[in-house]
């Protein structure tokens, strides 16, 4: 390839509209970021449209199949299935992004910490991600549960604590090269801070990194919510999620029930596909290195 | 051997023959021609030197010769090796053809091999690849190849792994296997640029004699005249894609006819080699040097593997002058600049910057005093930061430094470095990655000269340029020397280079200081052998005076 570089008196394109043509000849990047789109859409417009009560029981309309009044049915409760899904999507979506992010913002902040310093340091929180890695997160996740019920911040805040490692270890590999660049070495010779280096290049030139680490992570997240939500440990009813409606129908799934199991199913597994979908996307777009 | 029972009718035919060669490629931004009617050949035993810069298109028709070209590229015309046609061939047709009728030997001689395979065992790959010879057989003829290409105790060195071997070692092994099937044609590309200059003039020599003994043809690709005249018979010379001058060796660096030659031999920084000595330019002598290492020893690592990068060395920089730091790769050059910078804590030994103790001094101290230095690394690309515009990157050291600057004064500022450098300040709007090579080393100056230094660290600022770029960046620098008066550190592996630019040299080899004085007395009466050894292997670029250096230091090696 380096034959092309050389060739080249390359006419300038700026970066960005690069990275956009790249994203969008990914196609199926382009039909995750549809769906993703339409979800939100789906969930926080749709009950303006489609108004249903997702507070009170009903126990005149419980069990029913899809008709014209409900869409999707109703469950054992009498809630509207359709309904259910926008307000449970409202959570996992929410809960999803929110983790996603906070993971990686602390993955970020830890890895780029931990890569910049180098020497012992970075030694001591490496080998602090390496133990978290050893223990499995479903099973942290339980613990804490079985301690506390939580709501929807305790929930974000506890699986965004999971789930930071992954992220610190890309950003760290990161830092770690992007340190000893010459710009870097450059700005330290001349009697530039640390601080300098890590927010005007270092964190800067890792952005294509954390943000395809970032959309990675809200996927995981998501799944994790489901996970939890599906053992019963998740929000409490009245709410809801999308893994919580899963584990209701899940008795009825024997008595033909499908509406109380395949929409929120499908619902997870497409948002999930989604994201993965974007991240690689992104991924040729920035053209940085994979997940993990 | 039995690669050549077809023997052709004409009694003499071109193992190599390109004719209206053209190649495109495909990019995100579109096709990029890389070679345009190109037409040249080579006789058995003959040496075709193809040079040119960088993105001349020198590179493109020695892999469309092997038919190596990558997915994006769309060639046509007519290659024809040793009569079989490689444009359009088949995959097939083509393994028959590398490394048995034609093979190839590759700038990197690091990655040119598996590093876990032993060398023997790559060649003897070679060799099964095209005959039917049993395996004991193959292994013989390995160890008879790498005596051939000078590795010593070659039953030994035939089990070593490539990591075991040096540079230049590995690069003989490559070259081991690319003559192991007796091919008509050797294609080399960059053979010798990724080695140190002593080395380079060995695997020169080797290859020089394995083309006189076997009547192998060779297409040479450099970007090194003074290669091109110690090797070549013919040279070709490109320019965006075109071969714009072809000739005897003699004839086109003696005589070019095309003004591009001549542009491009004016540009190669020559070494004096038999001038008298005139160092009028006396150094200051009196004044306190801006920058001092006394005694500084410097080891990476610890334990049994601690590596001794540099060990008692002390050099020093006055005011105005330039001290250039020459040595081959390893010798430490570039951590004993680092050093200087306080990049690299010394182990031992003291650094003062502008007269006060560098590694004592800490916080803000420290960061201002540092502020009096600029610095100009190697890397045109990684030098800026390429999230920044070019006006951003030169004004750091305002922001850094200068805090109290306002908005348009620093804009003025940036303005003003950008003329000195001889850039428009338009392009301060601009990402490092729309400039070239050359523009953005100058960008790099640019940064390095906005606070007025009174040291600028020049670390190898234009061994990745092309030579006529190289030139005006000199130029640049030396230009402004004289202007603003800034001392200057600078790291060179180009002897040429630096007796054209420093006053004074410092020579350095594993670590240690070998010799230092003015530049023309050491580089022309050096007092240490090794100091005349590396002299002696830069090859000049004049056939004719390379001939006769060779021939003279040939006698010297035997007397």
């Amino acid at each position: 390839m380096t034959a092309v570089l050389q060739t080249a008196p390359v006419e300038a394109v700026a970066g960005y509209r690069l990275s956009l043509r790249r994203f969008t000849r990914n196609k199926l990047a382009v039909a995750g970021l549809s769906v993703v789109v339409l979800f939100l859409l789906f969930c926080f417009v749709g009950p303006l449209l489609y108004s249903t009560d997702q507070t009170h029981t009903d126990l005149t309309q419980v069990n029913l199949g899809p008709g014209a009044a409900h869409w999707l049915g109703t469950d054992a409760v009498g809630h509207d299935e359709l309904g259910r899904l926008m307000y449970g999507g409202r959570v996992s979506l929410l809960v999803g992004l929110a983790a996603g992010l906070l993971a990686t913002v602390i993955g970020t902040l830890w890895g780029a910490a931990a890569g910049y310093a180098g020497g012992w340091v970075d030694a001591v929180m490496m080998r602090v991600v390496d133990a978290g890695i050893a223990i499995p997160a479903l099973f942290i996740l339980l613990v804490v549960s079985a301690i506390t019920t939580p709501d929807t911040l305790g929930l974000i805040v506890v699986l965004g604590l999971v789930s930071w490692l992954v992220p610190s270890r890309l950003v760290r590999a990161e830092t770690l090269t992007l340190k000893s660049r010459d710009y870097v070495l450059t700005l330290r010779a001349t009697g530039g801070t640390h601080g300098r280096a890590i927010t005007r290049h270092i964190l800067p030139n890792s952005v294509s990194t954390i943000v395809v680490a970032a959309t990675f992570q809200i996927a995981d997240a998501i799944l994790l919510v489901a996970y939890v939500s599906y053992l019963g440990l998740g929000v409490q009813p009245p709410k809801t999620d999308w893994g919580g409606m899963l584990s209701a129908g899940l008795t009825a799934a024997y008595s033909g029930r499908w509406w109380l199991i395949v929409p929120p199913g499908l619902a997870i597994i497409l948002v999930v596909c989604a994201f993965n979908a974007i991240g690689d996307g992104l991924r040729d777009a920035f053209d940085v290195r994979g997940r993990g | 051997m039995s690669a050549r029972v077809n023997v052709p009718e004409k009694v003499v035919e071109n193992v190599l023959e390109v004719e209206g060669l053209e190649v495109t490629f495909t990019t995100d931004t579109g096709d990029v021609p890389a070679v345009c009617d190109v037409a040249l050949h080579v006789r058995p035993g003959e040496t075709l030197a193809l040079v040119g810069e960088s993105g001349s298109g020198k590179s493109t028709v020695a892999l469309a010769a092997m038919g190596l070209l990558p997915g994006n590229a769309r060639a046509s015309g007519r290659v024809t090796v040793d009569g079989t046609e490689v444009v359009g061939a088949g995959e097939a047709e083509l393994a028959r053809l590398r490394g048995r009728t034609a093979s190839m030997v590759f700038q990197e001689p690091a990655t040119a091999l598996d590093p876990l395979t032993r060398v023997g065992a790559q060649i003897a790959e070679v060799i099964r690849n095209h005959r039917t010879v049993p395996r004991a057989e193959a292994a013989r003829e390995a160890v008879e190849l790498l005596r051939r290409v000078g590795i010593p105790e070659p039953e030994r060195r035939a089990s070593a792994f490539p990591f075991q071997l040096s540079g230049g070692q590995r690069q003989r092994v490559v070259i081991a296997m690319a003559i192991a099937n007796s091919p008509g044609l050797l294609i080399a590309d960059e053979p010798t640029t990724a080695l140190d200059v002593t080395v380079q003039a060995e695997i020169l020599d080797l290859l020089r004699g394995l083309a006189a003994d076997s009547g192998t043809g060779v297409l040479l690709v450099t970007h090194n005249m003074g290669v091109v005249a110690d090797f070549a018979d013919r040279v070709a010379v490109m320019l965006r894609g075109e071969v714009v001058e072809t000739g005897p060796v003699e004839e086109v660096l003696l005589r070019p006819g095309h003004e591009y030659t001549r542009r491009l031999l004016a540009a190669v920084p020559r070494l004096v080699v038999d001038e008298p000595a005139d160092d009028s330019a006396a150094p200051a002598e009196g004044a306190a040097p801006v920058v001092q290492l006394r005694d500084v020893s410097v080891h990476f690592g610890r334990g049994r593997r601690t590596v001794r990068a540099l060990q008692e060395v002390s050099l020093a920089v006055r005011p105005g002058e330039t001290v250039g730091l020459v040595g081959e790769s390893g010798s430490g050059k570039s951590t004993a600049a680092r050093v200087a910078l306080g990049l690299v804590p010394s182990a031992a030994g003291t650094v003062s910057l502008f007269g006060a103790d560098l590694g004592r001094t800490r916080g803000r101290a420290r960061r201002a005093l540092l502020s009096g230095v600029g610095v100009v690394l190697q890397d045109p690309v990684a030098s800026l930061d390429a999230r920044m515009s070019v006006g951003e990157c030169v004004a750091e050291p305002l922001r850094m430094h200068r805090r109290d600057m306002s908005g348009p004064e620093r804009r003025a500022r940036v303005a003003e470095v950008l003329e000195l450098v001889r850039l428009p300040k338009e392009l301060a709007g601009r990402g490092p990655r729309e400039l070239s090579g050359g523009q953005r080393q100058r960008v790099s100056l640019a940064r390095a000269l906005a606070l007025q230094p009174r040291l600028l660290v020049a670390d190898e600022p234009t061994s990745a340029l092309d030579v006529s770029v190289q030139q005006t960046v000199l130029e640049v620098i030396a230009e402004l020397q004289g202007e603003l008066g800034f001392a200057c550190l600078f790291v060179s592996h180009d002897l040429a280079v630096v007796q054209q630019f420093a006053q004074r040299v410092v020579v350095m080899r594993a670590g240690r200081v070998e010799e230092e004085g003015p530049t023309m007395t050491t580089l022309l009466r050096p007092e240490s052998d090794y100091t005349r050894r590396l002299i002696a292997s830069v090859p000049v670029p004049d056939p004719v005076a390379q001939r006769r250096r060779r021939a003279l230091s040939r006698t010297e090696a035997t007397a």
